[in-house]
């Protein structure tokens, strides 16, 4: 176990190396770090000698140790556009980004599991007929596009939801870092919406994943034992099959939750959601190469290290894995 | 001897085919919608991107059926005075080449690690697993989104436009392959054991022959199986691209591209620009879809669930 866990991070560690390295070359190749501090209203002099202070002319490996001894200590570059330090920027943008995640879950969780359940015991009626065709087609649904159609029903024809924007937020912790939007009345109202959209992708995925899972389960033997015990329905849908469903789905909520969090990237452009994939197409626009890379190493960073700390995890519950090594 | 057409014929593939009425609607839907790519510069009432055509006195006129709309423009202008129509003809053309030409990457790439990596074993297969896994661990979106970034600010916007078909092919080809590197990889080792394959070794044929002539035959059914959902996939990612403004750009637009040009006039009550060619894209990826399932459960039930 103890060897698994050192295998794990190690890689982990490679993998961090690989990517800063990649960002390293992007920011070295095309960034402009001169710009970044000074704007561009400097004499083509200064230029060279602040570039030389800077130690843009250094051999690349020294200026790569540099930028991972840098990121280490949180300092990830400044960002040109809101004449910031990178890293500070991406934090306070953070916050919008995961709640949108978080109604994303909560709606998931709300509607799959009863709609799931419901089509998994009774696989012939109506609602479940319909749930099942409506979800072949959420799958084929480009997110962006029930953005644009949600906005059109409830915010141009309907005027009764806000159409962009996060609306009043309050400061949670007093220091400004982290807006909520989920004190308010008008900040949950323009929760909706995005959370709505960002659902629909997912939404369709569980409830076929709850609904399989429920039926395989319902076929098992230990069910049937159940029932011959003469247990109440309620008892043996809620406690017996719910409960064994419930692993394999918690499983693929987390990756799901990953796969997301690229959506919202999509869903806040259309929104105007100030998150931080909408500061990433900014940083695009704008070639704000150092927020850019920023973005990369902490995402990737994130990334890392929840499928580490997952893997780990998985290795307590599942010896076959540490043993083998290999997934 | 049977020719290759009767053997279709009798086949069990052919006879689910024609007992299920969803894979023939999808089919029939699919080929329409081919056809009607390829033939787009012919059939289109005009070429939107022929600037000469193109007329801004002409711009949002709804589609003819509402007041104000004119049967020149069944479905409508754009912003541009494009024929909405013409342009759903020439992006769906756009959406095709590049979503065919990625999964043909992704699949080209993945075929020859994945059979690497089963054949071969060992080492190989440790470290070029690694690698997909590791890949695989990041949204396959996110990849694309920022490899698409990327190329931007290296090509600049004006070169990034210019050569947006392979570039796009190149970036959702690089961001997808793992899928078809695992499936491959699978099905390689389930027939390396196999009996053939132990007599292609003893007559003593070169181990490039017998991964290619011999294993890779045999195992390209579950290929064929991801590769149409695949398809439908890498066309939602071009339209994701285009639709975040890194992909095909307005003048020469797919349909992600369009959607995003008309998005803001869905305020303005012009929901046509978006909406036709969002419902086109939709219907599109849908039949793909349903052909794909259909596929799947056709040619290998038990490849994976869910």
């Amino acid at each position: 176990m103890f060897a698994f866990i050192i295998r794990r991070i190690l890689q982990a560690i490679v993998v961090m190396m690989v990517i800063s390295l990649v960002g390293f070359s992007i920011k070295s190749k095309i960034g402009d770090p001169v710009r970044d501090l000074v704007g561009e209203r400097v004499t083509p002099e200064e230029r060279a000698q602040i570039a030389d202070k800077m130690g843009l002319n250094d051999p690349f490996l020294i200026q790569y140790t540099r930028f991972v001894k840098q990121a280490l200590k949180g300092d990830l570059g400044r960002s040109f556009i809101y004449n910031k330090p990178a890293l500070e920027v991406i934090v306070r943008h953070a916050p919008a980004t995961i709640e949108l995640l978080i109604g994303t879950a909560l709606i998931i969780i709300f509607v799959s599991l009863p709609l799931g359940i419901q089509s998994a015991l009774q696989p012939r009626s109506i609602l479940s007929r319909f749930t099942m065709s409506f979800s072949t087609l959420g799958v084929s649904m480009p997110v962006f596009l029930t953005a644009i159609l949600l906005i059109y029903l409830f915010a141009v024809n309907l005027q009764i939801l806000p159409s962009y924007g996060r609306g009043e937020t309050v400061d949670l912790f007093g220091n400004g870092y982290w807006k909520t939007g989920f004190l308010t009345h008008d900040g949950r109202l323009h929760l909706i919406l995005p959370c709505l959209s960002l659902s629909s992708i997912m939404l369709p995925l569980f409830i076929r994943l709850i609904r399989s899972e429920m039926m395989e389960v319902l076929e098992t033997e230990y069910i049937k034992y159940a029932w011959a015990k003469g247990l109440s329905p309620a008892r043996i849908w809620m406690v017996h099959a719910f409960k064994n469903t419930l692993l394999p789905v918690i499983t693929v909520f987390g990756v799901q939750m990953g796969i997301t969090f690229a959506f919202t990237i999509l869903t806040e452009l259309v929104f105007q959601w100030q998150g931080m994939g909408f500061i990433f197409l900014e940083a695009v626009e704008r070639s704000d190469i150092s927020l850019l890379i920023a973005y990369l190493v902490v995402v990737a960073g994130v990334f890392v290290l929840v499928n580490t700390v997952v893997d780990i995890i998985y290795g307590f519950i599942n010896p076959t894995i540490r043993i083998a090594g290999t997934r | 001897m049977k020719t290759k057409l009767q053997k279709f014929k009798e086949s069990y593939f052919l006879y689910a085919f024609r007992r299920d009425k969803v894979a023939m609607a999808s089919f029939i839907a699919l080929v329409i919608f081919v056809l009607l790519a390829i033939t787009a510069p012919w059939i289109s009432p005009m070429n939107p991107y022929d600037s000469h055509n193109i007329d801004l006195m002409n711009s949002e006129i709804p589609p003819m059926w509402m007041e104000g709309g004119s049967p020149e423009f069944i479905l409508g202008t754009d912003n541009m005075g494009r024929d909405m129509l013409s342009t759903m003809f020439y992006g769906l053309r756009t959406s095709i080449i590049i979503g065919i030409g990625a999964v043909s990457l992704q699949a080209f790439i993945g075929i020859v690690l994945g059979l690497s990596a089963g054949y071969l074993g060992g080492k190989i297969d440790a470290i070029l697993m690694r690698i997909a896994d590791i890949q695989f661990s990041f949204p396959y979106l996110m990849v694309a989104i920022f490899i698409g970034a990327v190329f931007q600010l290296i090509f600049g916007v004006g070169s990034y436009e210019r050569l947006a078909i392979p570039l796009l092919t190149l970036i959702i080809g690089l961001s997808n392959w793992p899928m078809f590197a695992r499936t491959i990889r699978a099905s390689v080792m389930g027939e390396k054991n196999k009996e053939y394959v132990e007599a292609a070794r003893v007559i003593g044929l070169p181990r490039f022959t017998i991964m290619f002539r011999h294993v890779l035959p045999n195992s390209l059914t579950s290929v064929m199986v991801i590769f149409t959902i695949q398809v439908a996939s890498a066309i939602q990612s071009e339209a994701a691209l285009s639709f975040l403004g890194l992909g095909m750009p307005v003048t020469r637009p797919s349909l992600g591209s369009l959607i995003r040009a008309g998005q803001e006039f869905i305020f303005s009550g012009s929901w046509w620009i978006t909406i036709f060619p969002g419902l086109w894209l939709v219907i599109f990826v849908l039949v793909i879809n349903l052909l794909g399932d259909w596929l799947r459960d056709v040619l290998n039930p038990k490849l994976y669930k869910g």
